[in-house]
């Protein structure tokens, strides 16, 4: 074991776990990448290391820059770890209906929240970060959501990672937010093996669509359509909250304490075991359960734990 | 066959103000082509003039994004729950 220099060091090369005690389909074994080993808590941590170094080659970051970011927390925090590590400084655009457990986490790391109201869930945040770097060009805004390094980060690192651990891989099923784990990770495995899947797995979107006005403030993340998205998924399933904590307590169950989306990317994988024969799914756990202690997600009633879910951004 | 066709808060005024609505089609693209002919007010607003799904619409079948099944040629059968979507980001 040696000892790293800097913690930036410490991110990536998570370990795999075997969950196939939890599959319906006694052909299909199901491994899990814990990607809540990262020293921020979340996969993120990766495209946040890989977006801030990329901005560095290019020269637009120096000491004491100023940084701005829409996010629904983990982002944020991988962003904010980096930054606080390298001395920059960083701002970030926040749904209001995050868990407090991420916003205490984003402080603590030195970064400063600018709240963006919960009813337009994450694409108000993009919305108004883009607003707020058009008004100060002197801010670097990374934008994961079209930073090629977002994915570059998982077509290096993660895919690599899960074809060294597990060449036998048949499908890969991960959740879809800024699309770059699917995309990055996607991409490695095909170029690989053409005949690995790629399963997303999406919440319902649930009430943060009522705040939409109109259709066209809908939102693509275009590092998505830029990429092949649409070409390199081959399914795209809605996981509700009930299901993901379903899932989720029942990775508790065999010690694992994971966030909720691991429960959907979980669920997900589940629905795929039962529609193959045989096979090897890998899923990406973004997060361990830390962050969602408040949500009451483990404790209690699992309806109200649901309900509760709803209000709450989770992936 | 008719389904049931679950719209989004945005699209109900152009549907009678109702959550769900019934269509009928043995395809996805048959289901909404009926349902913008019963409800005109949803024309360009789910499918596109030239007939394609809009582009910041998602349209599921039992949960599944018909885009990765077979799109608009996605087969409907009694009893599927059928919703319409918008596009919205995560992360």
């Amino acid at each position: 074991m040696t000892v790293a220099r800097s913690v930036l060091d410490l991110i990536g090369n998570t370990p795999m776990v075997d969950v196939s005690s939890l599959s319906p389909n006694p052909a299909v074994r199901i491994l899990v990448k814990l990607e809540g080993q990262n020293p921020g808590g979340s996969v993120k941590d990766r495209i946040a290391l890989s977006m801030v170094e990329a901005a560095e080659k290019e020269g637009l970051l120096h000491p004491g820059s100023i940084l701005i970011e829409p996010t629904s927390g983990n982002t944020g925090i991988g962003l904010a770890l980096v930054c606080r590590a390298k001395g920059y400084h960083l701002k970030v655009v926040l749904p209001e209906n995050v868990s407090s457990e991420r916003s205490q986490l984003l402080e603590i790391f030195g970064a400063e929240i600018i709240w963006s109201p919960g009813s337009e869930g994450s694409n108000g945040a993009v919305r108004m970060a883009q607003q707020v770097a058009a008004d100060h060009p002197d801010w670097v805004f990374l934008y994961q959501y079209g930073n090629p390094a977002n994915p570059r980060a998982h077509t290096e690192g993660t895919g690599p990672e899960i074809w060294q651990d597990c060449p036998e891989v048949t499908h890969f099923v991960a959740g879809l937010g800024t699309s770059g784990t699917l995309l990055g990770v996607g991409h490695y495995l095909k170029d690989r093996n053409p005949d690995v899947e790629v399963w997303a797995v999406e919440p319902p979107a649930g009430e943060m669509v009522d705040g939409l006005r109109n259709l066209d403030d809908g939102y693509i993340p275009p590092i998505f359509t830029d990429l092949g998205g649409p070409d390199l998924l081959d399914r795209k399933t809605i996981i509700g909250p009930r299901l993901s904590i379903e899932w989720t307590r029942k990775l508790a169950e065999i010690g694992i304490f994971a966030g909720l989306s691991t429960g959907a990317a979980l669920a997900g994988a589940a629905r795929c075991a039962e529609s193959i024969e045989t096979g090897v799914i890998v899923i990406v756990s973004a997060d361990g359960g830390w962050k969602y202690l408040s949500s009451g997600a483990w404790t209690g009633d699992l309806d109200a734990a649901a309900e509760e879910a709803k209000k709450k951004i989770y992936f | 066959m008719p389904v049931e066709v679950r719209l989004p808060t945005l699209l109900r005024p152009a549907a009678g103000g109702t959550t769900t609505v019934t269509a009928e089609g043995s395809t996805i693209g048959e289901v909404l082509r009926n349902l913008v002919g019963a409800h005109p007010g949803l024309a360009g607003q789910v499918l596109t003039e030239k007939g394609a799904l809009h582009r910041f619409v998602n349209v599921y079948v039992n949960d599944d994004d018909v885009r990765y099944l077979e799109q608009l040629e996605t087969p409907v059968t009694d009893g599927d729950e059928i919703s319409i979507l918008p596009a919205v980001a995560g992360g």
